[in-house]
């Protein structure tokens, strides 16, 4: 019995991890590709989730969690064309400023706009309640939300190994300097991968939307954890955010299971073990650009 | 360019001495004349300060608060004020327990505020009491709810107006005894993992062992928690009979619409929740019985007059922190006016003489004199079945007073025997 309630804890943590994955995977290829940890990934979420609510208000929740990470994506256009864009090459540390300098800028606008309030949610009643499979309990919402996270990491992975825009962008990640000598401008694929990383984060934060409170400072709260995602899974790999983003959400809901009030801690004891075996993270490469 | 920059600095310098030179003249002067107390304060508007956090996790109940405040003065010094004077009032985020001591002493030394009203965090309003007394000033502590404030901590310039931890505990705990949801049964703890928690969790724990109760697990949340999925899952293998949160600020709320998104079917109760967190979690998602101080329906003509004047000013329903600073700030007002001073150890004669203070409540408060607590009554609500309401703040069912109106408000409140308040 016991070793089924743990089992339990381990499924659950699948699910969490597939919406973690969400936010690290975006975060994860525009550090690989750019080179710029992008320290406003959490603003865009915060606005995916409040763009979100605004839709929902007319359209219903189907609507709002299609269109608001659209619009949020073509929000990274402009991002990445007038104020990401001049930092690539530059040192590390004033990108690190500009981005959390704009997660601030964003979560102030957010409290203008919308109010220091928090805001709520509400999901279709028809997907609320649990389903039963076998022994273990789902919340019928959060199938929806592993299924969505499912199906955007196979779209992803296609993009990026079976297209001719993948080739490139994995090709930038190892070698751009290499790929600026076959005469190909990175700079446009540069644009597209921040416009999918962005949307990746408002996708999630419309999703999570109705299961917990939206408030200005959301966003702060998920970024800490997709860095943390980021640096386990090792830079510049695919797999390794997907792992450790199941790995975080399994662990910290076994922690939970034992030690409750560790659980928000767990996941940097982890981040902190990781990194004493394998500093590049977990399935990292070696990658020339970063070392 | 040197001729220049001196012309300047003697240009600077000699308003700055002769202002210099008129204060100590004029401290002299009254020092001479033998009455300086006249001198600072008798005349102009009376400055009140206000402190309450504006940003942060208690923020959203901070704005309120200011919203209840601004209406209180403003319809004091509409009827021609405090004694002539009228009511000065600034409120300032007070941010956190550093930042609101230096806040409140600033406001005392420099901004000759008389009194100090507000907060929300116990936390900081800890550091302020010590603020006041330093100062031998009064604060009127408006929100916090820490029994420890009135308990070891307390002190004879500070009086407290909110319900303390015990009470909401003793109110919520007879509403679920009336349920029969205490005696005999299985409770499944979650515990928000910082000082107010804890104190929650002891209040609770002792009065569920008291009426014949069993808390089987008892778990620490930490305040950072936005998914409870994990604790969701444990409580359903735990099947108990009922699940009692003593959680604080946001998660009570992403508690109550989990529990709503994974539909389980236990009764929940909770021993802290205001009205913005109930209005916050949406309609259909609370369920549950939860205690409160004030709401918006009760049946007085004061609270009838107060939320319709709020909503005629404001276009929205007042959140029980904008009705508290309200009455507290009319509280102050009636001891200025009944002492005719600002005198602090008069306004606190007044207060400890039990006088009775309009709460918009049926029944009328007073500030215990021997801890400063406020004794009122409390209310518990649970939640209007969908579809049988129509506004969006419309969904809480009220229930009646507690204690009952033949019972005495101390009921609910710490004896002497278990709070260790001494004032020096």
């Amino acid at each position: 019995m016991q070793l089924l309630f743990l089992l339990e804890q381990v499924v659950n943590g699948l699910v969490l991890g597939g919406y973690y994955l969400l936010i690290a995977l975006g975060l994860s290829l525009i550090f690989s590709v750019g080179g710029v940890v992008n320290l406003a990934h959490g603003a865009f979420y915060a606005l995916g989730a409040y763009v979100s609510i605004e839709i929902a208000r007319y359209l219903g929740f189907g609507a709002a969690v299609v269109i608001s990470p659209v619009a949020v994506a073509l929000l990274g256009i402009l991002f990445e064309r007038f104020i990401l864009r001049r930092f690539y090459t530059a040192d590390p540390i004033l990108s690190l400023l500009v981005t959390f300098g704009l997660a601030l800028v964003a979560e102030q606008l957010i409290r203008i706009i919308w109010g220091a309030s928090p805001l709520s949610a509400s999901m279709p009643s028809g997907l609320k309640g649990s389903v039963v499979l076998g022994d273990f309990l789902f919340s019928r919402y959060r199938l929806l939300l592993l299924t969505v996270a499912a199906g955007v990491l196979v779209g992803i992975w296609l993009l990026l190994n079976k297209t001719s825009f993948g080739r490139v962008v994995r090709a930038g990640i190892q070698r751009p300097d290499m790929v600026a000598a076959l005469g190909i401008r990175l700079q446009p694929y540069m644009t597209a991968i921040v416009m999918l990383g962005v949307g990746m984060a408002a996708l999630g934060g419309a999703l999570f939307a109705p299961i917990a409170l939206v408030h200005p400072a959301m966003g702060q709260e998920i970024i800490a954890v997709a860095f943390v995602v980021v640096v386990i899974g090792g830079l510049g790999s695919f797999w390794g955010v997907v792992l450790a983003a199941l790995l975080v959400g399994v662990v910290r809901g076994v922690t939970i299971y034992f030690v409750p009030a560790a659980g928000e801690a767990s996941m940097y004891v982890l981040m902190f073990l990781v990194l004493m075996f394998r500093p590049r993270g977990l399935l990292g490469e070696r990658i020339e650009k970063f070392e | 360019m040197t001729i220049d920059s001196k012309d300047s600095n003697s240009a600077v310098q000699s308003p700055q001495r002769r202002k210099v030179l008129q204060a100590g003249a004029s401290v002299a002067g009254a020092v001479a004349l033998g009455f300086p107390a006249i001198v600072r304060s008798q005349s102009g508007p009376i400055k009140i300060g206000h402190l309450t956090p504006m940003t942060g996790f208690l923020g959203a109940l901070g704005n309120w608060a200011v919203l209840g405040i601004k209406m209180a003065q403003e319809e004091i010094n509409a009827s021609g004020g405090v004694m002539g004077r009228q009511l000065d009032i600034f409120s300032e985020d007070s941010v956190n327990p550093a930042t609101a001591a230096t806040k409140a002493q600033r406001m005392f030394e420099r901004d000759g505020a008389e009194v100090l009203i507000g907060e929300i965090s116990s936390a900081s309003a800890k550091t302020i009491m010590q603020v006041a007394e330093r100062n031998k000033r009064l604060f009127m502590s408006t929100g916090p709810r820490s029994d420890a404030l009135r308990g070891e901590f307390c002190n004879r310039y500070t009086f407290h107006v909110d319900i303390p931890v015990t009470v909401m505990v003793n109110a919520e705990g007879q509403g679920l005894l009336r349920e029969g949801l205490i005696k005999g049964q299985r409770i499944y703890a979650l515990t928000s993992d910082y000082l107010f928690g804890h104190d929650l969790a002891k209040a609770a724990k002792k009065f569920v062992n008291a009426h014949g109760g069993k808390v089987i697990a008892d778990d620490l949340v930490s305040t950072d928690t936005t998914d409870f999925s994990p604790y969701l899952l444990k409580v359903r293998q735990a099947k108990p009979d009922l699940i009692a949160t003593n959680l604080g600020g946001n998660q009570v709320t992403n508690f109550v619409k989990q529990y709503a998104e994974f539909g389980l079917p236990y009764p929940v109760a909770g021993f802290n929740l205001n009205t913005a967190d109930a209005w916050a979690a949406g309609r259909g998602n609370l369920g549950g019985i939860w205690p409160t101080v004030w709401h918006q329906d009760i049946d007085t003509p004061g609270t009838k007059a107060f939320v319709a004047a709020f909503r005629k000013k404001y276009g929205k329903t007042p959140e029980n922190h904008a009705w508290i600073e309200y009455v507290s700030l009319k509280a102050m007002v009636q001891a200025m006016n009944a002492t005719k001073s600002t005198n602090t150890d008069k306004l606190i004669a007044y207060f400890e003489t039990e006088a009775k203070i309009d709460l918009l409540k049926p029944r009328k408060g007073y500030f215990r004199n021997w801890d400063h607590q406020m004794m009122q009554e409390a209310y518990t609500f649970t939640v209007k079945k969908e579809g049988t309401y129509k506004e969006e703040w419309d969904f809480l069912k009220f229930s009646a007073a507690i204690p009952d109106p033949d019972q005495p408000l101390e009921l609910l409140a710490p004896t002497k025997a278990e709070n260790p308040c001494t004032f020096k």
